[in-house]
């Protein structure tokens, strides 16, 4: 039932995990921007069960070696699975809220290791959130 | 006000409830039953993180949730109570001769279980417990958002060509 691609990167530095095709839409747009879509791996939790969310995370993580999760709404269902994990794996890291500058700081960032150029990006992530007019 | 959904939901606690039902019902309250989860300090930390500051969260396992469902059914706010099966609510149903509905909003693939909707699995057992529940004068209808159309129970059993 999950949503990897057979194209899926050999050396992808983040995970990338949402509701419906919010991961894929995400990753497709970092592609489109910068080229670097081969960063990121994306998941899909459609039609799973919490147990199959995280048992798939979990793979994908053994496989990649990716240490750094992205996520959508801090109340979703992969952001659940992904703290469990993170409970049991010290030295990975979880970002939910996850947005668009988010991702693009983060692939852009490969002078540090990924999991603090995750807490940067979070950051970039954040501050690009503006509201414009009255 | 009081519990406005009884839903039955294997992720618990996530958007579709947080956000799907919780904000055109203007949830204040939750109530999450399961008796593993309310065993587990960790497990309640997990879920009281997942929640906004706006609404406030209680744990129970089936026989507190039993005990304390005319709390939750005076509360003033509109509320959201949750089962992650099929069984709890069962028994909560058993014990609670108040509650007129339950909304059947996540029960998904696993060994033994056949397809009934996109997003309802449900094992020969399983049906069965359902139809108790409606036997006992529920109302057991699947929607897994509220903009989606109310399936009765009955077209849920019949599978993903109804």
């Amino acid at each position: 039932m999950s949503d990897v691609k057979d194209t899926a990167p050999e050396h992808p530095r983040a995970i990338v995990i949402g509701h419906g095709d919010f991961a894929g839409g995400l990753v497709s747009a970092v592609g489109q921007i910068c080229g670097m879509a081969d960063k990121l791996v994306v998941l899909s939790m459609l039609g799973m069960t919490p147990e199959s969310i995280e048992a798939t995370i979990r793979e994908q993580l053994a496989r990649t070696g990716a240490r750094v999760i992205f996520t959508d709404l801090p109340a979703g269902s992969a952001t659940i699975a992904a703290r469990r994990i993170v409970k049991d794996e010290p030295g990975l890291i979880l970002v939910s809220g996850v947005n668009l500058a988010t991702l693009l700081e983060f692939v852009f960032n490969t002078s540090v290791p990924p999991t603090e150029a995750a807490r940067a990006a979070a950051e970039r992530g954040k501050a690009s959130l503006i509201v414009v007019g009255r | 006000m009081g519990i406005h959904l009884y839903r039955i939901d294997d992720r618990l606690i996530h958007g579709q409830v947080v956000v799907g039902w919780g904000q055109p019902l203007n949830a204040r309250f939750l109530v999450l039953v399961d008796d593993l989860v309310s065993s587990s300090d960790w497990e309640k930390e997990l879920y009281r993180m997942a929640v906004p500051p706006e609404m406030e969260i209680y744990f129970a396992d089936v026989a507190t949730a039993v005990r304390d469902h005319p709390k939750y059914a005076a509360d003033p706010r509109p509320g959201i109570l949750i089962t992650g099966d099929i069984t709890s609510m069962q028994r909560l149903v058993r014990g609670v001769k108040a509650i007129g509905s339950v909304n059947l909003g996540g029960i998904h693939h696993r060994a033994g279980r056949t397809a009934k909707l996109r997003y309802i699995f449900l094992t020969p057992e399983e049906e069965r417990q359902l139809q108790e529940v409606e036997a006992a004068g529920v109302e057991v209808t699947a929607q897994d958002v509220p903009s989606a159309r109310s399936v009765p129970l009955a077209e849920v059993l019949e599978g993903e060509s109804s």
